[in-house]
């Protein structure tokens, strides 16, 4: 077992792991954060999508023990973010998710997008969310929930 | 899957990562972004007994520079290269590629030095280093050494790194002025892995031109006729067709079936057209 520290959706904890644990075994199994999903385990699907020191990253490829002294956030860390929030809101006025099993790490990536301004077109868009599977195939209402974000954001203050 | 059971270790410094390395008498290896190494661990593919993390070694995420070259970390990720946050030898050309590599999600964690230490028959920097006459920085029990980034990946997963190694930096020459590029990945759908890549860079001043293909189940493959061509600085469809066909049948120990030979003639052609046209 590994001691490690960081910081999790905020909070400083301290845990013990074992080194093969993944970031996404760890915030499921440990910490009971099942928002974050995971899907395929080998870094193709993109449920698992979580920030670690403030990046989007695929936690099924990330160790827990290597997170020693970083910051993670799921989506459950996300109250307060108002990139996030707007998403939130188009997501559900635009019926941007069928079953949802993709909509947290999709709202992670499209956050992402959106702060780095690569929601400014559909095919920007799509682009950006090449590595973020719906196997609902759900993709047009997720990217035109995206787009009106980008949008309602655009030229306001975007975190 | 899960990963099977698995020591980790995190050095505080190079020194210390190589000593560990050296001193190891299990199966251990190098961790960097893990962004391969990690899902092949999960398929069990790898089943290392111990992995040395030597992700945030500050000595191998930075980046120095003078008037000639540009000399990467290792551990210097893609989407560093892709936002410009690091210096560009290559007038746009690395930035284009690692913008074309995986997913941001993916980019964030992986490295450079972790990409061409790996060697994947598909992966881009093998290649695209080879082209820009990259070289790596590699430090070992027997000390350092730098080695030709063209002729580095020997085959599928293969390198000319010695037991012990492991690569520091890659020092890659600045193009000049004049200098241009084409490249082409061809993949069913973003962030694959490509079908067939190429590289075209032509550097008049410098007196370099040098087309690579990568993706074709092998070290990256170097067109030495086209190249030869390349140098001439002019477009001439036919020729280059004719030149890559050579290049292609030269290949001897490559079995291309028909549909990659012909992926990766196209690649070829459509990078040259870029980099001369």
């Amino acid at each position: 077992m590994s001691a490690i520290k960081l910081t999790l959706n905020g909070v400083a904890i301290a845990d013990d792991v074992v080194p093969r644990l993944s970031l996404v075994d760890f915030l499921r199994e440990r910490r009971n954060l099942t928002g974050t999903h995971l899907g395929c385990e080998h870094g193709v699907c993109g449920a698992c999508t979580v920030l670690v020191d403030g990046e989007p990253a695929r936690s099924c490829l990330i160790l827990a023990v290597a997170c020693d002294r970083h910051d993670i956030r799921t989506i459950e860390g996300f109250a307060d973010d108002s990139v996030m929030a707007a998403l939130r809101d188009s997501f559900h006025r635009l019926h941007g998710l069928q079953c949802g099993f993709c909509t947290p790490a999709m709202l992670i990536t499209a956050r992402d997008l959106i702060r780095r301004g690569k929601a400014g077109s559909e095919a920007e868009i799509r682009a950006g969310l090449a590595g973020n599977i719906c196997r609902c195939t759900g993709y047009t209402n997720i990217v035109a929930a995206i787009a009106a974000t980008a949008r309602s954001l655009a030229g306001g203050n975007v975190a | 899957m899960k990963a099977a059971a698995v020591d980790y270790v995190r050095p505080g410094s190079l020194d210390e990562a190589l000593a560990l390395l050296a001193r190891a008498d299990v199966d251990a290896r190098v961790l960097a972004g893990g962004q391969s190494l990690v899902a092949m661990m999960n398929l069990r593919v790898a089943t290392p007994e111990l992995l040395i993390d030597i992700a945030r070694l500050p000595e191998l995420r930075a980046v120095d520079e003078d008037a000639d070259t540009v000399m990467f970390g290792a551990c210097v990720t893609h989407a560093a290269i892709e936002d410009g946050l690091v210096a560009d030898p290559s007038r746009g050309l690395m930035p284009t590629v690692a913008a074309s590599l995986g997913y941001r999600a993916i980019r964030n964690r992986g490295t450079i030095g972790g990409s061409l230490a790996l060697a994947d028959p598909a992966a881009e920097w093998p290649a695209v280093l080879a082209a820009l006459d990259g070289e790596a920085i590699v430090q070992g029990p027997q000390g350092r050494r730098s080695l030709n980034c063209a002729g580095f990946v020997t085959g599928i997963y293969e390198t000319r790194l010695a037991a012990g190694e492991i690569i520091t930096g890659l020092r890659v020459p600045r193009l000049s002025a004049g200098a241009r590029w084409g490249y082409v990945k061809l993949a069913r759908k973003s962030g694959e892995f490509a079908m067939s890549l190429a590289v075209a860079v032509h550097d008049p001043a410098r007196h370099h031109a040098r087309i690579v293909i990568g993706a074709t189940d092998g070290a990256p493959l170097v067109l030495d006729e086209a190249s030869l061509l390349c140098a001439g600085g002019r477009f001439d469809a036919d020729a280059f067709r004719l030149a890559i066909s050579a290049d292609l049948d030269r290949a001897g120990d490559r079995q291309f079936e028909t549909f990659h030979r012909d992926l990766h003639a196209t690649s070829a052609l459509r990078a040259i057209r870029q980099a001369l046209a």
